[in-house]
């Protein structure tokens, strides 16, 4: 351009005011909403925490009282007790199911295209959807039992769903089914990246396939396994909807998870003030999970 | 990484044999609900009680299908599931394209007019993405209370775009990095403002993730439950809600054709945009995750 006053040389004038801060005048509201909407209302919750709140907010401060009470209650108990159980076996069924599927499916499958959609479209259902049908599958007067023993194994029984001590296990089940095509795809996605070179040099060295996979592809992946772990635990903690709809939390409170107590005492039972302290320790448990992935992530950022 | 397996031989044919064999059985586990969902929605109740989980549907009927969208009873009310799948859509339109449209504007300031701080601004937002929401059921409820927008739709629709601006803003982010910033600074020599950089050129080339990002929130809103189920009110749920009041209202005897009936309505449109856009389904699942 022939205009030679280029920006940086150009005198302060209202306009260009308003050009240089533009920018963060249309992130404004955005960062405004975060900050109140996100920051503010955690601080908020926290400080229902330490509050005697029942039926509705009030701020009669009991210090970590409402903390001591949850520790003391044997239904948090059970939740979180039942998070670890279904967060260990969700996330490691899904791992091991999602990297077998993806390897297999690597190996020049034909109708590869329509046996990957097949594996996913589950995540694109709502996990009350999931929970409906898994429920009306584990039925056990309807369901795989009833049709296993019509099949003539009279005595085959699949009646978890009404077991209290077997019922977590059916949340296991809904969940991978729901999830785990998503690990296959992160996973294929990663080894579609892995150079071609790498295989080829470990085959002429007479390496064995599984060996192959285990000591060069695998180590590869490790980045895709981190975030499939990251994504896969955070589904679990905010599991709330598959237990409404699959079991309701029952038998009894038998698959009750920190996210099902929370709403219940929160918005059932008229215990605002322990509601808040359980989302509290939910949101400590996210964030053990997170900092570290955050952490690798921004630090991966900068060296890459 | 394909083409491992190459020598041809028998023991080679029987390892494909099984290769095949594992995978369909693989399909089958994933297919095999739907396939029931879907059968059961078409029987009529004596067939189910009767029948097999896996048997076709001897008569099939429409009546299930009618019975979920229009008479079902979903707690209190017998109006089926209908005029709450319409209030899904009432929800989940705006609340797209609101959020997305903020979420473009968002990754292009953050991109292409770095400032003292961005990098801190899009670290808090990115940490919205990741808060369990029971962490703000409570204030929200009462600030809902407080704009007066209890049990409404606009109050559900705010909620929506409020927590998706985290997501819009991190696709659009990521995307907006691997566009050329000379593109950009050519156009501010030009003397060309911010809003017709990006109208002119950001905007043109932005269609892909535009259409992730429309599809991860559209999957994201019509399939939420908690915040449904604890800011709507009657007349104002969301189908996943009114679904599950369907399946837990017991008056007599269960009707399970009806059942998966109403969860076939409330699956359809997410499982139609992923049917039509599967590739841009995934690429939203996995631009979290996978850098790029």
């Amino acid at each position: 351009m022939s205009d030679t006053t280029s920006p940086v040389f150009r005198r302060p004038t209202a306009s260009g005011w308003l050009q240089a801060w533009l920018p963060r005048l249309v992130l404004a509201p955005s960062v405004a909403i975060i900050l109140f909407f996100v920051y503010g209302f955690m601080l908020w919750t926290f400080v229902l925490s330490l509050t005697s709140s029942r039926m509705l907010p009030s701020y009669d401060f009991v210090g970590f009282g409402q903390y001591a009470r949850l520790m003391a209650n044997d239904r948090w108990w059970v939740a979180s007790t039942n998070l670890m159980i279904f967060g260990a076996l969700f996330v490691l069924i899904c791992l091991v199911l999602g990297a077998v599927l993806a390897i297999l499916l690597d190996q020049k499958i034909r109708q590869e295209g329509a046996l990957r959609t097949i594996y996913l479209y589950p995540m694109a259902l709502s996990f009350i959807v999931t929970g409906v049908v898994w429920k009306w599958l584990l039925n056990p007067q309807l369901g795989i039992q009833a049709m296993v023993r019509s099949w003539g194994f009279e005595s085959f029984r699949f009646d978890w769903i009404v077991d209290p001590n077997m019922a977590i296990y059916t949340l296991v089940i809904a969940a991978v089914w729901q999830a785990s095509g998503f690990v296959m795809a992160l996973f294929l996605a990663g080894l579609r990246g892995i150079d071609d070179s790498i295989i080829k040099a470990a085959q002429l060295d007479g390496a064995s396939l599984a060996r192959i996979y285990w000591r060069v592809v695998m180590p590869c992946l490790r980045p895709v396994v981190f975030s499939a772990v990251m994504i896969l635990s955070h589904i679990a903690i905010k599991s709330f909807d598959l237990v409404v709809a699959l079991t309701g939390g029952g038998p009894g409170y038998a698959t009750d998870l920190p996210a099902t107590f929370m709403y219940t005492h929160a918005f059932n039972r008229a215990q605002i003030g322990l509601g808040s302290a359980s989302a509290m320790l939910m949101l400590g448990g996210v964030l053990a999970i997170l900092i570290p992935y955050l952490y690798s992530e921004l630090r991966s950022r900068k060296h890459g | 990484m394909a083409n491992v397996i190459r020598r041809r031989g028998i023991k080679a044919r029987v390892g494909r044999g099984v290769l095949y064999a594992v995978l369909i059985t693989a399909a089958l586990f994933y297919a095999l609900p739907l396939i029931v969902m879907l059968m059961t929605s078409f029987k009529p109740l004596s067939e189910i009680t009767a029948g097999s989980l896996l048997s076709l549907p001897q008569d099939p009927t429409l009546a299930p299908w009618a019975k979920a969208w229009g008479e079902a009873c979903t707690g209190m009310r017998c109006e089926g599931v209908g005029g709450y799948f319409w209030n899904s859509f009432a929800i989940v339109i705006p609340a797209v394209l609101i959020s997305t449209a903020i979420g473009a504007l968002n990754g292009y300031a953050l991109t292409k007019w770095r400032f003292k701080g961005s990098e801190l601004v899009f670290a808090l937002m990115l940490f919205g993405c990741f808060i369990p929401f029971q962490v703000v059921l409570l204030p929200m409820a009462q600030t809902l209370g407080w704009l007066g927008l209890s049990s409404s739709r606009s109050g559900l629709v705010l909620v929506h775009v409020v927590f998706g601006i985290a997501f819009t803003t991190l696709f659009f982010r990521n995307f907006y990095v691997g566009i050329p910033d000379e593109l950009v600074s050519a156009a501010k020599l030009d003397g060309a403002g911010f809003f017709r950089i990006f109208w002119r050129i950001l905007l043109p080339v932005s269609a892909p993730i535009i259409v992730v990002s429309i599809i991860w929130q559209f999957t994201q809103i019509w399939n939420d439950f908690l915040f449904g189920v604890a800011f709507s009110g009657h007349s104002t749920q969301p189908v996943t809600v009114a679904l599950n009041n369907l399946v837990n209202t017991s008056t007599g005897v269960s009707e399970y054709n009806v059942n998966m009936a109403a969860a076939m309505i409330a699956a359809l449109p997410t499982l139609l945009v992923y049917v039509l856009a599967g590739k841009y389904f995934v690429r939203g699942l996995t631009a979290g995750s996978v850098k790029g």
